[in-house]
């Protein structure tokens, strides 16, 4: 174990420390309200379904969340099928 | 078709994340398809300690209630391209784990994956009897102290009686992994030692994975032991288990980090 060594629990605890802190800041405000960013996704995929029928295996969600910033990304695959072009639902 | 694996213990604290993520990464890193599952619905953390915590999405919960489908649900590990997470979902009670429920998505991870590591929660309820429950096999976590090996004692019961292996009269494997050993305290009889703990449980060692500062650090930056420090006495040890999980013979030894003249005359007798 080197002197540097020393040094590393300190570096690795303030990498700990924020993480929570952008964890936590997510899940507390989580807590007491409904889930905003399941909410918009829940509310982006309706609004493409009233024109477009898309297939739940088609969809690709991710998200990221950071301590200023989040972000919530949506890929949809919206097929062109000439017998189908607009149908509602899922 | 995967194996199926629940990394279990009664009690909590003994290091059931750690070992779920620390042996998933060992065995995704042989190229190997591995998902590591979180059944603590209501207190997850495997995504926490896998560094993945910032990208759920959906949780197994969603998966089991329909809300989405089992690939939108899995999280790829962004170091390993064989690893994925499922993690459990925060704000659900633990109620909403259903038994039909876990038996299809297990299913359906079976047929996607060469290997499903499910860490249960601690204790005896639901979650813990429905993460062990599909298993084809079991890592029973267990530090060399009292109250932690009388749980382990209790959990290796459950697993020979309530799961789908023991009822249909099959036996399902278990093994123990021992974890937080000190050798120097167990040298000096201040630590059970690891004859004692197999004799008492009289179930096979998987492993012996020493105390270290290491886990602790991993657990910090979000990466499994087994990444975040290859080389470190925990990360080897977690590497010959997972060696072991996959049939492989690896003489049992414990790993050690110190290479001070006194731990070198010393610190290796303790096995």
């Amino acid at each position: 174990m080197s002197v540097f060594d020393r040094f590393r629990p300190r570096s690795t605890a303030v990498v700990a420390r924020e993480r929570l802190q952008i964890l936590l800041s997510h899940e507390r405000v989580a807590g007491g309200q409904s889930d905003l960013i399941a909410l918009l996704r829940e509310e982006i995929l309706l609004a493409v379904a009233k024109h477009v029928l898309i297939e739940r295996d088609k969809i690709h969600v991710s998200m990221e969340r950071g301590e200023s910033v989040s972000s919530l990304e949506i890929n949809i695959e919206i097929p062109h099928s000439p017998d189908m072009p607009m149908a509602a639902g899922f | 078709m995967a194996k199926v694996i629940v990394v279990t213990s009664g009690k909590g604290g003994v290091g059931k994340t750690t070992t779920t993520a620390a042996l998933g990464a060992a065995l995704a890193q042989t190229g190997q398809k591995v998902a590591v599952v979180d059944f603590d619905v209501g207190l997850r953390n495997l995504d926490l300690v896998m560094g993945a915590e910032r990208r759920v999405v959906f949780d197994i919960v969603n998966v089991i209630q329909g809300v989405a489908k089992l690939s939108q649900a899995l999280i790829r590990d962004k170091r390993l391209e064989t690893l994925w997470l499922l993690p459990a979902s925060q704000t659900r009670d633990k109620d909403s784990l259903t038994e039909n429920g876990v038996a299809s998505v297990i299913r359906e991870m079976r047929g996607k994956f060469d290997w499903v590591i499910c860490d249960s929660p601690a204790g005896i309820e639901r979650g813990a009897t429905l993460a062990m429950r599909y298993a084809d096999a079991a890592v029973v976590v267990t530090n060399p102290e009292i109250s932690s090996v009388r749980d382990s004692d209790r959990i290796i019961g459950l697993l020979d009686s309530k799961t789908e292996k023991a009822e249909r009269g099959q036996r399902i494997e278990k093994s123990i992994l021992i974890t937080r050993f000190d050798p120097q305290r167990a040298t000096r009889g201040e630590m059970l030692n690891i004859d004692d703990v197999i004799n008492i449980l009289s179930t096979p060692l998987l492993g012996i994975v020493p105390e270290s500062e290491e886990v602790l650090h991993a657990s910090n930056v979000g990466c499994p032991v087994t990444l975040n420090n290859p080389t470190c006495a925990p990360a080897r040890a977690y590497y010959d288990a997972a060696a072991r999980l996959r049939g492989e013979d690896v003489p049992m030894n414990i790993p050690s980090d110190r290479k001070g003249l006194l731990d070198k005359l010393f610190g290796r007798r303790a096995a």
